[in-house]
Order: C-alpha cells, then sequence, then structure tokens
C-alpha cells in the first residue's frame, strides 16, 4: 500500500507544468546561485564588491521570473508598491552615517519580519498557489510557523533599532520571572497553533483567523521581551540573532508557497545570522543561550578580586611623546571611537605616523562595536588600509614586542581580569592583551566601568596610563601637536 | 643626583656605556645630571662635543667621576683600580660577570657601594628592555658572519656568471640562542645556504623562521635541554656522542661553521674537535664565538685568529665591541631602561621586592646577594601558561549531558514527524532547505571577521527574496489578501533597495594600503 502511496505522489509531482512557469523555476535555480556566489565573494575585501553586483543580479532575476511565471495578475499594485520603497531604500542607505549602521541594519530585519507576517495571513486568507486538500493541515502549520518567527523578528528588530539609537534604555529589563513568562508565551502559542490546525477553513471570516491573530500578537511581544532582557554590549549577538531569525522567517514563507528560491535564500541568511551569533559569543565566552536569555552580569561563582592601586593620568603631550618615540604602534578601537566619532581624526594620526615609517596597525576584538565588523567599516570610511586592520588573534602574539598600544573607548575587550581573576565575570573571555606591551595609553571618558560592571585592573597597571576626555577631542589634540 | 660613564680602560675595549642620544633621554627623562669622561666615546665614534651638545658635563679625568657620581655607568667589569675608587653608597651598572668573580663581588661589597649586574637581568617579558646580553649576542651573531665572509674566500651567495658557476656557501650554526639566530639572519641574508643546531628542539621554529635549516638529531630520548632560566644545559654521554656524530658529518661538508653554545656559569663545551677541523676543507671558516669561556672549538685561541690545518679559527672575545657604534647605543639604552625602572632621580631605590631589581642587584649596600632566587620562566612559550586561567567556572562544558540529549531526542522526533507527513511536495521543500543551510554554513565559514558589516547587509538585502512571496500573494482575488501582499513588496522592497545599496557604499570604502 504504501510503495502505491508514494509512486502516485511522485506521478502527481512530475506532471507537465505550463512554460513560464518551468522557466521561471529554472530562473530561480540561477539566482539561487547567484546568492551562494554572492555570499561567496565576501570572503574577502577584492571580491566583495564583485560579490554584492552578483546579488544585485540574482534578485532582478528572481523578480523578473516572478513576474513572467508565477503571477497571474496585479501587476499595477506591484508597481505601486515598488517604486516608492526603492527611492525611500535609496535614501537611507545614501544618508545613514557609518556609526549607525547597526539601527540600519536592525531596521531592515524588522522590515523582513513584517513582511513574513504579511505574506503569512495574506496567504491564509487566499493562497496564491494552488494548495491541494491533502496538504492542508502542513500548510497551515507552515502558515503558521511562518507568522510566529515573522512577528518575533518584527517587534524585536524595532526595540534592539531602538535601543541602539539610544531612544530606550540599553540596561537589561529585568522581569521577575522572565524566563517562565518566556515559557509560559511559547506554550501558549503551540497551544493556539493546535487549535488553529482545528479549523479547517480558511478565509477572512474563518475562525482560524482568530488564533493565528492572538499568536501574532503574543509572539509579537515576545520578540520584544527577548531583546528588552539583553543589555547593550550584547548587541551585536541580538543584531546577529535578528539577521537569523529574518533568514527563518523567508525560509517559513518558501515552505508555505512551496518556494524553493525562498527557502534556499532564506536558508543561506539564517545559517549566516547563526555563525555570526555563535562567533560573537565565543568571543565573549559565553553560550549563546545565556546571551539570549539575557540579564548579564552579577552572576560569578565567588567575589571578584578587588582592584586597588594608583592610576597614572596622562597629558596630550606625554601621548604625543610616547608616539614619537615609539617604533611600533597598536591601536584598540571600541565603541567609545564610534560615540565620539573620532575615526577620521585618528585616521590622519596614524597616516603621519605611518609617514615617519612607524609600524602602526589596529587590534579589533570580535565584539568591538555594536555589529560585527562595525570597527573594520568605520575605519574603512575613514580611509584606513584594510592590511593594516588586524583581528586580535592575528595581532595578540605581537603586543609584547609593541612600544605603545592606544586603546581608544574601549574597556572589557581589553580587561586582563578576564585572564587572571577566575572568579571576574568575564573569566575566560578573550581579550587583547595589551597589558604586555611596553607602554599602554587608555583614552577614556572617565573611570566607569565596561558594560559588563568590572572593574579593569588595566587602567592600574604600572605601564598604563589614562588619557581623560572625549576621544575625539583628544585624538584632535594629538593631531594637532603631531602636526607642528 | 650625578650618573657618572668614565672611560672603558680594558684592553681594546671599544664600547661607551652611554651615546648622546641614551645620555640625553637620561638627563631628559629621568632627570639626572650626566658627567663623562672627555675620550670616552671616541672609540664608538662619539665625540665630546656631541655629549656637551645634549648637556653633558665632560671631565678630564676618571678621577672625578667616581669622587662624584651617585651612579657609574660601565661596559666591562671593573678593574682593580677602579673598584678602589668606589664609594660609600654609589651604585656601580655594568656587565659583571657575578658568577665567576666572586671576588670582585666581594671587593665591591668592601666598599660599601651596590653593584648591579647586566648579566643577571631575568629572561621575563618585562625585563626584555633591559636585556643587554640579547642585545649583545645579537650584535655579536652579526659581527661574526661579517668577520668570517671577510676570511672566506669565496661569495657567500651562488651565483652563475659568463664565467662560470659558484656555488654558494654553507654555513653551520650551533646554538640557536639571540646570537645564533642573528648569525642565521646575516649569513642569510649574504645568500649562503644555513643549518642550524641546538639541545634545545623547541627552538626550531624560530630557527626556521630565519631561514635556516634545523638539523635533528637522531637519538631517542626525550631529553630536553631548556632549563628554567631559558639557556641550556649539560647534557648526557649518549646525547652528546650523537651530537659529535653529526658534527663530524657536517664538518666534512660546510664551510663556516659558527659556535654559541654557552652555558650559564660553566666553561663552555668543546663541540668543535681538533679532527673535525682537520675534516673541513682548507680555506674554511670556524668562528668561536664562546671564546672567552674557552671556546667551543678545540683549537681556538681566545682574543685571535689563528689558523689550523688552512682552516681559519676566529677566537675574537670582542664581537660587540668591534661594533662598537651600535653595541653602545644598545646597552647603553638598556642601561636607560634600567635607571627608569630604579625610578629614575625622584624615586630612586634599588626595590628588593621586584623581581628584576632582585635578580641583577649583586650587591647592596655592602652586601652581597648573589646569587638571586630562581625566575622560572622558560625561554620557548612563557606567556600563555603563566597567564591561562586555572578556573572551570568560565568555561563552558563539552560533555553530552542531558541537554544534548533533549536535543538530539527532539530532533529525531521531528523527522519522524516529518515522515509521517508523507508529503512529496513537504520532503522536498525540507530537502532543499536543509541543502541549502549546508551550503550557507559552509561558504559564511569562508566569510572574512573584517567584512562581517557588509555580510550582514547584504544578507539582509537578498532575505528580501519575500518580495518573491508579495508578489504571489498580490495577484490574488481576495483583496485584503492582495493588499497584504501589496504591503509586504513593499517594505522588502525597501530591504533590497537599502541593504544593496549601503552593501555597495560600505565595500567602495575598503582599500588597501
Amino acid at each position: 500500500m504504501q510503495l502505491i502511496n508514494s509512486t502516485d505522489a511522485f506521478l502527481l509531482a512530475s506532471e507537465a507544468i505550463e512554460l513560464n512557469q518551468s522557466v521561471a523555476k529554472v530562473a530561480y535555480i540561477v539566482a539561487a546561485v547567484m546568492f551562494v556566489l554572492s555570499l561567496a565573494g565576501l570572503s574577502h575585501q577584492t571580491s566583495a564588491r564583485r560579490g554584492n553586483l552578483l546579488g544585485i543580479f540574482g534578485m532582478v532575476l528572481a523578480i523578473a521570473a516572478t513576474i513572467f511565471g508565477m503571477m497571474m495578475s496585479g501587476y499595477l499594485g506591484m508597481v505601486i508598491a515598488i517604486v516608492p520603497a526603492v527611492i525611500i531604500g535609496a535614501i537611507l542607505a545614501a544618508r545613514v552615517p557609518m556609526t549607525g549602521m547597526p539601527e540600519l541594519v536592525a531596521m531592515l530585519h524588522s522590515f523582513v519580519g513584517l513582511a513574513a507576517v504579511l505574506v503569512g495571513i495574506s496567504s491564509f486568507l487566499e493562497s496564491g498557489i494552488d494548495v491541494p486538500e491533502s496538504e492542508h493541515l502542513i500548510h497551515n502549520i507552515e502558515i503558521f510557523i511562518g507568522v510566529f518567527i515573522g512577528a518575533v523578528t518584527f517587534t524585536g528588530s524595532i526595540f534592539a533599532f531602538l535601543k541602539l539609537r539610544g531612544s530606550i534604555s540599553g540596561k537589561p529589563l529585568m522581569l521577575p520571572g522572565r524566563h517562565l513568562l518566556n515559557a509560559l508565551l511559547i506554550l501558549a502559542s503551540i497551544g493556539l497553533g493546535v487549535w488553529f490546525c482545528r479549523v479547517d477553513s480558511s478565509g477572512v471570516d474563518s475562525s482560524g483567523m482568530v488564533p493565528l491573530l492572538i499568536m501574532t500578537g503574543i509572539a509579537s511581544f515576545l520578540g520584544i521581551h527577548l531583546v528588552m532582557a539583553i543589555g547593550g554590549a550584547d548587541m551585536p549577538v541580538v543584531v546577529s540573532m535578528l539577521n537569523s531569525y529574518s533568514g527563518w522567517a523567508a525560509a517559513a514563507a518558501g515552505f508555505m508557497l512551496k518556494n524553493h528560491l525562498l527557502i534556499v535564500t532564506g536558508a543561506l541568511v539564517g545559517s549566516s545570522g547563526a555563525i555570526l551569533s555563535y562567533i560573537m559569543c565565543a568571543a565573549m565566552n559565553r553560550s549563546f543561550i545565556s546571551v539570549i536569555l539575557g540579564g548579564f552580569g552579577g552572576e560569578s561563582s565567588g567575589p571578584a578580586a578587588e582592584v586597588d592601586g594608583t592610576v597614572s593620568e596622562f597629558s596630550v603631550q606625554e601621548t604625543v611623546d610616547l608616539l614619537d618615540e615609539a617604533q611600533s604602534v597598536v591601536i584598540v578601537p571600541g565603541y567609545g571611537m564610534a560615540v565620539a566619532q573620532a575615526q577620521h581624526s585618528l585616521a590622519e594620526v596614524v597616516r603621519i605616523l605611518l609617514d615617519r615609517d612607524k609600524l602602526v596597525r589596529f587590534a579589533i576584538h570580535p565584539v568591538a562595536g555594536r555589529l560585527p565588523g562595525h570597527m573594520n567599516v568605520l575605519l574603512a570610511e575613514a580611509n584606513v588600509p584594510y592590511d593594516i586592520v588586524l583581528e586580535m588573534d592575528e595581532i595578540n602574539e605581537d603586543m609584547s614586542s609593541t612600544d605603545a598600544i592606544l586603546v581608544i573607548g574601549a574597556n572589557d575587550i581589553v580587561n586582563p581580569a578576564a585572564l587572571e581573576d577566575p572568579n571576574s565575570p568575564i573569566a575566560g573571555m578573550p581579550v587583547i592583551e595589551v597589558w604586555t606591551a611596553a607602554t599602554c595609553v587608555v583614552m577614556k571618558r572617565g573611570m566607569a566601568t565596561g558594560y559588563a560592571g568590572v572593574d579593569n585592573p588595566l587602567f592600574y597597571k604600572d605601564n598604563t596610563f589614562m588619557l581623560f576626555g572625549d576621544a575625539k577631542q583628544n585624538v584632535d589634540a594629538i593631531l594637532n601637536k603631531l602636526r607642528e | 643626583m650625578k650618573v657618572g660613564i668614565p672611560k672603558e680602560i680594558h684592553l681594546g675595549e671599544c664600547r661607551v656605556a652611554a651615546t648622546p642620544e641614551t645620555a640625553r633621554r637620561l638627563s631628559e627623562k629621568l632627570g639626572f645630571d650626566v658627567i663623562i669622561e672627555s675620550g670616552a666615546g671616541v672609540a664608538a665614534s662619539f665625540t665630546d662635543a656631541l655629549y656637551e651638545g645634549v648637556g653633558c658635563t665632560v671631565v678630564s679625568d676618571a678621577a672625578e667621576i667616581w669622587n662624584t657620581a651617585d651612579v657609574v655607568l660601565k661596559v666591562r667589569p671593573p678593574e682593580p683600580s677602579e673598584v678602589e675608587q668606589l664609594r660609600d653608597g654609589q651604585v656601580l651598572i655594568g656587565f659583571l660577570s657575578p658568577a665567576q668573580n666572586e671576588t670582585l663581588l666581594k671587593q665591591i661589597a668592601a666598599k660599601g657601594a651596590s653593584a648591579i649586574a647586566m648579566e643577571a637581568v631575568p629572561r621575563i617579558s618585562r625585563a626584555q628592555k633591559l636585556d643587554a646580553l640579547s642585545s649583545m649576542a645579537n650584535i655579536a651573531g652579526y659581527r661574526a658572519v661579517v668577520e668570517a665572509a671577510s676570511l672566506f674566500g669565496r661569495f657567500f651567495t651562488g651565483q652563475i656568471t659568463a664565467a662560470g658557476k659558484v656555488p654558494p656557501a654553507k654555513v653551520l650554526v650551533i646554538g640557536a640562542g639571540v646570537a645564533g639566530l642573528a648569525a642565521i639572519g646575516t649569513a642569510r641574508g649574504l645568500g649562503a645556504i644555513v643549518r642550524a643546531f641546538d639541545v634545545r628542539p623547541e627552538v626550531a621554529d624560530q630557527v626556521k623562521s630565519m631561514g635556516a635549516e634545523f638539523l635533528m638529531l637522531q637519538f631517542d630520548s626525550d631529553e630536553a635541554g631548556g632549563t628554567s632560566g631559558g639557556y641550556a644545559k649539560t647534557m648526557s654521554k649518549e646525547f652528546i656522542d650523537a651530537e659529535m656524530a653529526l658534527f663530524m658529518a657536517q664538518a666534512k661538508e660546510v664551510d663556516i661553521i659558527l659556535t654559541t653554545a654557552l652555558i650559564p656559569g660553566k666553561p663552555a663545551p668543546t663541540l668543535i674537535t681538533k679532527e673535525m677541523v682537520e675534516a673541513m676543507r682548507r680555506g674554511s671558516v670556524v668562528v668561536d664565538l664562546a671564546s672567552e669561556q674557552g671556546g667551543n672549538c678545540e683549537v681556538t685561541v681566545p682574543g685571535q685568529v689563528t689558523q689550523h690545518e688552512g682552516v681559519h679559527i676566529i677566537g675574537y672575545t670582542d664581537f660587540a665591541s668591534r661594533l662598537a657604534h651600535t653595541s653602545s647605543q644598545l646597552y647603553g639604552s638598556n642601561l636607560y631602561h634600567l635607571l627608569d625602572e630604579i625610578g629614575g632621580k625622584e624615586k630612586f631605590q634599588l626595590d628588593m621586592e621586584d623581581v628584576v631589581l632582585r635578580s641583577c642587584t649583586v650587591v647592596k649596600n655592602g652586601e652581597v646577594t648573589w646569587p638571586p632566587p630562581p625566575v622560572s620562566v622558560s625561554a620557548a612559550a612563557p606567556q600563555k601558561e603563566l597567564i591561562a586561567p586555572a578556573e572551570p567556572a568560565a568555561v563552558v562544558e563539552k560533555k553530552f549531558g542531558m541537554f544534548d540529549a533533549a536535543l538530539l531526542i527532539l530532533g529525531v522526533a521531528l523527522l519522524f514527524a516529518i515522515a509521517s507527513t508523507r508529503d512529496t511536495g513537504f520532503i522536498t521543500d525540507f530537502t532543499v532547505f536543509i541543502l541549502a543551510c549546508i551550503v550557507g554554513w559552509q561558504v559564511i565559514w569562508n566569510v572574512s571577521a573584517a567584512l562581517h558589516t557588509p555580510l550582514m547587509s547584504v544578507t539582509n538585502a537578498i532575505s528580501g527574496i519575500i518580495i518573491v512571496g508579495g508578489m504571489v500573494q498580490v495577484g490574488v482575488s481576495d483583496s485584503p489578501a492582495a493588499i497584504l501582499g501589496g504591503i509586504a513588496i513593499f517594505v522588502a522592497t525597501i530591504n533590497i533597495a537599502g541593504g544593496f545599496l549601503v552593501t555597495h557604499r560600505m565595500l567602495k570604502m575598503f582599500r588597501r594600503g
């Protein structure tokens, strides 16, 4: 019986389709390959631009194939929707400052989430494809899951955007029993899912609409709550996680519309976000689960070592003298540099030092900034050549033979307590070992702790000097003195 | 507070303990008054005028320095006449060979003075800038090759000329310490084929990084030659026999042998025997950098260049002095860092709690403080071991626990659920999905970390592919559904246009230096 059944299904699946549909499907294959090549192109700076172009070609091809092969009507509505959106997108892309990239990325994620919710609900009202009666149940499950992921992505991204913009506080929101609350929300969604699947009709009057919409509300709240519980410096993980979700949302839409291009692309994006999240978590020596559950800080197993000692201060002049004398200089930028917009002046300083035949390099910690690779983009914007911008692992060994280190607006990523104090909340996190260099100058606004709330023993080391003040003003002052 | 630099009176010594450059830093940065004996720097090409130009007081008589200076900087150990002039409370800094010169230390102590031996600076990362032994060894390694080249009758580099082919010289360096590595680098720079041998297998990578071949000893033993101080130690008889056989074989083959093998506090081991020298080709050169401690070569005459069966044996004991300009500059710089470590003029104090100062202070206010307690730091890879956290708390558990088991069960259940749908379409979709995840996983790991932000914006743009879903839905007859589809197209398009354009903008900024 089983055998015959599956043979029937096979015959059904291989039934001939219209030529234009067939062409469209083949075009989808080409588009999917182009997307893969596009991501592969990003493996190196030299091929990255070609990668982006391939992505654009793939997208144009996919849209054209859909117009000619998959759409039956609604061309006017499509044009009305596309034209203003392209203009808005172009304006956004042209005007966003590079320091604002995390916000833009978060906002764009929310759009994918929203689109997934809309496509899901629309598809429930009336599916744009033929769904055989036998596949109705699966189709409904696909819609339900797609809308759920889409809604979490949508509201989560909006709140990530607000946090990154500073419209709402970056501090983690710690509701009592928040893990239980999350679990209840998920259980409720599953319950609604069961209800939803038992109603077998579709359409706006269908009673299935009720659980679907309630679940959308619950998922929206879950998205907000998840992001609110995560603190400011974990934002790189949140943004990459939402990146991943937006991919899974697209893949879910692909399942409900039986569209392989959507599935493939969604899976690519989903894996990409998942890998980025993993890299960020590894860079903080924390598990993905613990980041997602949020509320980081104050959970150490014993009292962290007390730090005492004296802090030595440096003036701008002394910093300039140090740079003058040093043969090798390493600069460690952090979020503070982005906030103060100091990258352009800093790039000028680097150019002057390079002209004086010094070895100048940047050391980038994977979680510096609020977005994976954020520091690289800011430095690239300031025309710093990418071959002197190195990753932590590439440069840590050279630290001990470096004459001078400038730490600009970074704290936790250069904290020796991560390696030396097993009770520190950031114990085991890989850090840039700036204290092994001959001299280290830390530019900071004050003695405040970093995001992790951990005191930094680096500031009390004999070879560390603090240069207090606004990063931009101090770098400008250094630049002026160097030019004299 | 006065820092005094007398002229070195040891015969043939050309170095001086401060150059105009380091003297300037001593006075400007550390606040010392610097007095220097007239002509102290002449042998290293530093005239009195240069010292005066940076604010030093030049005095004609060494006695004035010994009488007035609080700190005396020297290169060589003091001669008896100099020890006589030491005063109570004076600090003498220089190479003192404390292990061989116990009587000297006692004489200094008898005068009530303090003494710092530059050889005794411990080999830890923090003290690298004080490590005068390494500075001098580096220079000696360079100079040794230059001396060898001047006696060797052939090119170092191989050449093919119209007049015929010249083979490259083959150089064997024994002992891959600082001097050995410097010699390897210099000989490679001249174009020779270089091999190196060391009893410490952990230096093989350093040797290879300098471009030489590391000779491994065919010997079954896990005897490693490193000690807690990062220097070599004496080896067992079997080991030495195997080593000797290797050297004999090499002696027949190579043109130049450079030996740098020293064991701290002991006479240099004899590595190149008379027979090996006799086995070498005529015109070959042996440079013995250990000749001051008796020499690694049996026929070395310390301090002289000799010939044995047509082979030149260079037994100079003053390679660093033969490059006096640079060695004075580096040594002076080491002394500057030492005085900085002591606290400069303001906080001048021989802090016996400080591990670096404790190690190198061999006489303190009339009391011999040699030998210091050992500082155990290996030469190979000390950094990591020292700071590796000993805590289990922060390490994510890798054991297969309940959580993993639950995940596994969930995964299997999911697969069964999928199988139970008995829906070809869905299973095909799922196949595509899983394969795409794997492709994505493989491709994304290759993305360079510097491009993670562009990666996010590009994946953002392509996740706008959901526009296809909107386009399929916008054509349906049910008007609310079509409108929702239209809005989906709208937001997805913002995503596509914004994502691709901002990526393009970012990537344009990345440029090579």
